[in-house]
C-alpha cells in the first residue's frame, strides 16, 4: 500500500514514529498528482516548492523533539475560493483568474498553525455556483471511478483530490450541498458543519448566509480530526458563534444502541434512483442490526426546498459577486466609458451560469417582485427550519440518500439547468436550516459510489461523526478504491 | 420672498453626518481625513473577495448618544441592510446601511425663528458605511479622460439623519441645521467640519398654494455641503417651482443636483430612472440588540446640551443674545464655563468673552479650543481689575500681551509695571505739580467749570503713563481744589 492511500490519522502515527519525513511524505503526494492530475485535473495550482519548503521546516521541528500536534506534516490542499496569501485564489473564474490575495481565511491561518503542507489549490464550479464541476472556467475534474462522469460540485476537485489520493485530506464549501454530494459522488467523507461552527473569514462568498467550510476525507475519524483544527469562533467572522467547541474524535465511539433515526419520507421521491434507494435502505438495515431506532418522519416543507433555495442563495449571490467590476483588482475589460467597463468586464469575466444566478437573483431582489419572491422564500425557510426543529425533538438524527443518483455523465445535465437544480434536492434543506450533515460511502450503484447522508441537530456534529464511525467500522466500502492503474500510467508516460 | 403671498414651502432634510470615531465602521483602518491615497485601507474596507464586516461597537455608541441628543426613540432591534448599485466610489458595489429597521426611531428638535419656538420632527437615523472619493481629470466621471479612486474615506462611519417635512421657510431650514449641528458638536459624535465634507446635505422640497393641507410634488437635491449652499440652493429651487405653478405646469419628481458655481439646480435622474436599490438584510452582520443597560449607559455621558445650557447662562443674568453667542459653539461655551469656574461674574465675563478676546482670536485666525489665554488666565486678569491692581483700559494691554506670550496677568503686570499707583502720598506729588503747571484750569474749576477736572484727571493720568487709580485720584483732586 502506497503511503499517499492512508489516512490522516495512520499518516500521523508514521510520522510520530519517524518511519516517513514529512519531506518524503510530500514528495510522494506531489509525485501523485504529477502521475494522476493530468486526467483528473482536481488541481488549479500546484505548490510544489513551497509544499515542499513547509515539509522540510516542519521535519526541522520534529528533529527538535517539538509537539506536532495530529494534523503536523500532513499534505492537503484547499478549494480555490478559500484564501491564501500570495497564492492565486480564482475561485475557477476567468474574473478571479489573477487575483493573488494578500490575507488568509481563517482556516488557511489555522491549519498553518496545526502545521499542515499546503500541496495546492483545487477546481471548482465557478464561484462554486454548481453541481459537477463543469462550470469551472479552467479544467475538467474527472470522476476517479469512471472518467467519463462528474465527481459532483461544486467542490469536485476537493473529493477526486480524496478520492484519488492527491492529498490526505481536503476543505470544501457547502452552500446547497457542495461538499456532501461531491464525497458522495467519489466514495470520500465529506461534512458540512452548522452554519457558524467554521469561519468564513476568507471564503469568497456566494451566498452569505448558507455557505460553510467543512472537510473531505478518507475516514470519519480523519473528518473529525480536521474539524477539530478548523472550526471554533473567530472574531473576523461576525457570523461565526461563539461555542464551546468539543473534541470531535471524542464523539468516535462504535455504538449507536438506542440512537433514533428518523427516515424524512419527502426525500425518497421522484427522481430518487431506485438502486441509489435500494443501497441507502440496505444502510438503514445495518444501523438497525447495530441497535439504532429507525421510523420514517416527515419533514412536509421539503418540496418547496429548492425554489427558496435558489431565490435566496442567487439574491445573496447578486450582491456579493457585484464587486468584481473590473476596477481594483482581477480581470478588466477595455471599454470607452466606465459604465461600459463595468458591463464589458461582467459579460466577459463571468461564466455562464453565474451570470444566470446574478440574473435571477437581481430579478428576486428587484422593487415589486421582492415580497413575492424573496420574502417569500425567508418565510419558507423559517418553515424549512421549524420542520427539523420538530422532527429532532423525537430524533437524534434524519437519514437520507445525499444524492438523488449516483454520478453523471459529462454534459448530461448541463444542458438543462433545471434538472442540475432539482439534483440538490436532498442536500439543500440542510443549508436553509443551518444544521450539519455529513456525507459517508454507503455502496455502489453500477460501479459508481453512492453517499447516504446524516443530518443532525444544529452543534451535533459530534453525533453525526459517532454514527458514521460506527456505520464505517462495520462496513468495508471506505476501502475501496477507484482503479486508478490507466490514469496513472498515462500520466507517468 | 416673492412666493411670500402665494406658496407655502415645504421642506424636509437629509443630513449625513461622519462620527468621529478613531476606527472606520467595519474594519480598524484609521478615520483619519487626509492621508496619501489609499493609505487608510485594509482588505476589508477595500472589500477583496472573502472579506467580513465587524462592526466597531464604537459607532453604536455615537448612533445612540447622537439619537438621545435628539430625543429619537433608540431601537431595541435593528439591523443592517445592503443598497446596491454601481459605481466605483464604491468598493463591493453595494453600501451596507440600515433600510426598514434604523437604530433611531422618531425624535425632534426645537428651532426659534424670530422669537416663536418650534418643533422640527425628526423621522429617523440610521448608520452606514461612506464610499470612497473619485478623482477626476476632468470635470465629471462622464467627461474625463480618466479617473482614480482614493478609498481613504470608504468604510468612514455616517448617521443619517432625516428630518419631517416640518419647515416652512428658509430661516427655518437654517435655524433646524444650526440646532442640529450644534447639538453634534455638544455630543462630540461628530466634528461638523463642512470643509472636510464631514457633514453633507440633501434638501427635499415641495411648495402648495398658502391654505392647503396636501403637499405638493418635491424635488430632491442631493449633496449640498455647507448651510450657505442649502439656503443658495432652496432659493433657487423654491423660485424655479413657483415659476412652474405659475406657468399653470407640475413640478417634476426626481433628484436634482447643485452646482455650486452658477447657483442653479439640474436634474440628475427622474422617478423613473431612480435606482431600484434592491435593499436586502445584510447577511454578514447579525442583528443588532440593544438592552436598556447600554442605552442608560451612554444616557449618563450626555453632557448638558445647547438650549439648557443657554437658559442656564440666562439665569446667571445674560441677556438672551449673549446666552446665544457663547453657545453657540461647545468650545467658547467650555471656555466660558471654565472661566466662571474661577471667576463669578458671569455678566463681566461675558462681555470679555465676547469682546476683546473673540476679537484677538479672531484678528490671528485662531479657534478658542486653541486660545493660547486658557480661561483660567482670563479668569486672573478679571480679578485683578476687581482688586484695583490694573485699571480696566491697563487690562486690555495685559491681554494683547497674555495673547502674545502665554503669560499670567499678575506676571505681566510685575515685569511691565503696571500696577495702578494708589499710594496717597506719591499720588499727592503729582497733583500738587499738576495743579502748579495749570493755573487756568484750576481757576475754570473753580469758577464753576466742572469739565476743567477732566483735563487736570487726564494730565494727571499721562503723567503716570495710565498707573494712577484713578477713582483715587479723582477724589484727592477735589479735596485739594476744594
Ligand atoms: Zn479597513
Amino acid at each position: 500500500m502506497s503511503v499517499v492511500e492512508k489516512s490522516v490519522s495512520e499518516l500521523h502515527e508514521l510520522l510520530v514514529h519517524r518511519d516517513v519525513s514529512s519531506t518524503e511524505l510530500t514528495k510522494a503526494y506531489i509525485d501523485r498528482i504529477h502521475s494522476a492530475d493530468p486526467d483528473l485535473q482536481a488541481y488549479l495550482t500546484i505548490l510544489e516548492d513551497q509544499a515542499l519548503a513547509q515539509a522540510a521546516e516542519f521535519d526541522r521541528k520534529i528533529a527538535q523533539g517539538e509537539d506536532i500536534g495530529t494534523l503536523g506534516g500532513i499534505p492537503m490542499a484547499l478549494k480555490d475560493n478559500m484564501c491564501t496569501e500570495g497564492v492565486r485564489t480564482s475561485c475557477a473564474s476567468k474574473m478571479l483568474d489573477n487575483f493573488i490575495p494578500p490575507y488568509n481565511a481563517t482556516v488557511t491561518d489555522r491549519l498553518r498553525a496545526a502545521g499542515t503542507i499546503l500541496l495546492g489549490k483545487l477546481n471548482m464550479d465557478e464561484f462554486a455556483m454548481g453541481s459537477s464541476t463543469e462550470n469551472s472556467n479552467f479544467a475538467k475534474t474527472r470522476n476517479p471511478w469512471n472518467l467519463e462522469c462528474v465527481p459532483g460540485g461544486s467542490s469536485g476537485g476537493s473529493a477526486v483530490s480524496v478520492a484519488a489520493d492527491e492529498a490526505a485530506f481536503t476543505l470544501g464549501s457547502d452552500t446547497g450541498g457542495s461538499i456532501r454530494q461531491p464525497a458522495a459522488f467519489c466514495g470520500v467523507v465529506g461534512m458540512k458543519p452548522t452554519y457558524g461552527a467554521v469561519s468564513r473569514f476568507g471564503l469568497v462568498a456566494y451566498a452569505s448566509s448558507l455557505d460553510q467550510i467543512g472537510p473531505l476525507t478518507k475516514t470519519v475519524r480523519d473528518n473529525a480530526l480536521v474539524m477539530n483544527a478548523i472550526a471554533g469562533h473567530d472574531l473576523k467572522d461576525s457570523t461565526s458563534v461563539p461555542y464551546e467547541k468539543p473534541d470531535y474524535t471524542k464523539f468516535l465511539v462504535n455504538d449507536i444502541k438506542g440512537l433514533k433515526i428518523g427516515i424524512p419520507r419527502e426525500y425518497y421521491g421522484e427522481g430518487i434512483d431506485s438502486d441509489v434507494a435500494k443501497g441507502i435502505q440496505a444502510g438503514i438495515q445495518t444501523l438497525i442490526d447495530l441497535g439504532a431506532e429507525v421510523e420514517e418522519c416527515s419533514l412536509p416543507h421539503t418540496e418547496y426546498a429548492i425554489p427558496s433555495y435558489y431565490l435566496i442563495a442567487t439574491a445573496e449571490a447578486s450582491s456579493n459577486l457585484a464587486r468584481y467590476d473590473g476596477v481594483r483588482y482581477g480581470y478588466r475589460a477595455e471599454a470607452a466609458d466606465v459604465l461600459g467597463m463595468f458591463k464589458t468586464t461582467r459579460a466577459k469575466g463571468f461564466g455562464p451560469e453565474v451570470k444566470r444566478r446574478i440574473m435571477l437573483g437581481t430579478y428576486a431582489l428587484s422593487s415589486g417582485y421582492y415580497d413575492a419572491y424573496y420574502l417569500k422564500a425567508q418565510k419558507v425557510r423559517t418553515l424549512i427550519k421549524q420542520d427539523f426543529d420538530k422532527a429532532f425533538e423525537k430524533y437524534d438524527v434524519l437519514l437520507s440518500p445525499t444524492a438523488p443518483t449516483p454520478a453523471f455523465k459529462f454534459g448530461e445535465k448541463s444542458a438543462n439547468p433545471l434538472a442540475m437544480y432539482l439534483s440538490d434536492v436532498t442536500t439543500v434543506p440542510v443549508n436553509l436550516a443551518g444544521i450539519p450533515a455529513i456525507s459517508i460511502p454507503a455502496g455502489f450503484v453500477n460501479g459508481l459510489p453512492i453517499g447516504m447522508q446524516l443530518m443532525g441537530k444544529a452543534f451535533a456534529e459530534g453525533t453525526l461523526y459517532r454514527i458514521a464511525y460506527t456505520f464505517e467500522q462495520n462496513t468495508n466500502y471506505h476501502t475501496l478504491k477507484p482503479n486508478l492503474g490507466e490514469v496513472l500510467a498515462r500520466g507517468n508516460r | 420672498m416673492v412666493i411670500a403671498d402665494k406658496y407655502e414651502m415645504v421642506c424636509g432634510l437629509e443630513v449625513h453626518v461622519e462620527l468621529q470615531t478613531k476606527t472606520k465602521i467595519f474594519c480598524g483602518c484609521t478615520t483619519e481625513f487626509g492621508g496619501e491615497q489609499n493609505t487608510h485601507v485594509c482588505p476589508v474596507c477595500l472589500g477583496l473577495p472573502g472579506t467580513l464586516p465587524v462592526l466597531n461597537r464604537e459607532v453604536v455608541n455615537y448612533a445612540i448618544k447622537a439619537g438621545l441628543a435628539l430625543n429619537c426613540e433608540i431601537a431595541e432591534f435593528s439591523k443592517f441592510d445592503r443598497k446596491n448599485y454601481f459605481y466605483p466610489d464604491l468598493t463591493k458595489d453595494y453600501q451596507t446601511s440600515q433600510f426598514d429597521l434604523p437604530i433611531c426611531g422618531k425624535g425632534g428638535l426645537e428651532i426659534e425663528v424670530d422669537g416663536e419656538k418650534k418643533w422640527i420632527g425628526i423621522t429617523r437615523a440610521h448608520m452606514e458605511e461612506d464610499a470612497g472619493k473619485l478623482v477626476h481629470s476632468g470635470e465629471t466621471i462622464t467627461t474625463s479622460y480618466e479617473s482614480s479612486v482614493d478609498y481613504n474615506r470608504a468604510g468612514v462611519p455616517l448617521l443619517e439623519i432625516v428630518s419631517e417635512p416640518d419647515m416652512r421657510s428658509i430661516p427655518e431650514v437654517l435655524a433646524y441645521l444650526e440646532q442640529l449641528v450644534q447639538i453634534l458638536e455638544y455630543t462630540e459624535v461628530s466634528d461638523c467640519r463642512m470643509e472636510q465634507g464631514s457633514v453633507r446635505f440633501d434638501v427635499n422640497v415641495s411648495l402648495r398654494p398658502i391654505g392647503a393641507t396636501t403637499f405638493g410634488i418635491r424635488t430632491e437635491t442631493k449633496n449640498l455641503n455647507s448651510f450657505s449652499s442649502v439656503r443658495r440652493c432652496l432659493e433657487y429651487e423654491v423660485a424655479r417651482q413657483a415659476r412652474v405653478l405659475d406657468a399653470g405646469e407640475n413640478v417634476v419628481q426626481e433628484t436634482r443636483t447643485w452646482d455650486e458655481g452658477k447657483g442653479i439646480t439640474l436634474t440628475l435622474r427622474s422617478k423613473e430612472e431612480a435606482h431600484d436599490y434592491r435593499y436586502f438584510p445584510e447577511p454578514d452582520l447579525a442583528p443588532l440588540v440593544i438592552d436598556q443597560e447600554w442605552v442608560e449607559g451612554i444616557r449618563k455621558t450626555l453632557p448638558e446640551l445647547p438650549v439648557a445650557r443657554r437658559a442656564r447662562l440666562q439665569g446667571l443674568g445674560l441677556s438672551a443674545y449673549d446666552a446665544g453667542v457663547i453657545t453657540s459653539g461647545k468650545a467658547m461655551a467650555d471656555y466660558f464655563d471654565t472661566a466662571l469656574s474661577y471667576y463669578s461674574d458671569a455678566k463681566t465675563l461675558a462681555n470679555w468673552v465676547m469682546g476683546d478676546v473673540t476679537r484677538l482670536l479672531n484678528s490671528n485666525q485662531c479657534s478658542v479650543a486653541d486660545s493660547p489665554i486658557s480661561a483660567k488666565q482670563l479668569a486672573e486678569l478679571l480679578e485683578l481689575i476687581d482688586k484695583g491692581t490694573i485699571s480696566g483700559k491697563i487690562a486690555k494691554s495685559v491681554l494683547e500681551e497674555m495673547y502674545s506670550t502665554g503669560k499670567d496677568a499678575k506676571i505681566i503686570v510685575k515685569e511691565k509695571g503696571l500696577a495702578q499707583i494708589s499710594d496717597e502720598g506719591a499720588l499727592l506729588g503729582i497733583i500738587d505739580s499738576i495743579i502748579a503747571a495749570n493755573p487756568q484750569s484750576v481757576e475754570d474749576y473753580r469758577a464753576g467749570k466742572d469739565r476743567a477736572i477732566g483735563f487736570l484727571v487726564g494730565q494727571i493720568m499721562k503723567a503716570t503713563k495710565g498707573q494712577a487709580n484713578p477713582g483715587l485720584v479723582n477724589q484727592l483732586l477735589k479735596q485739594k481744589l476744594s
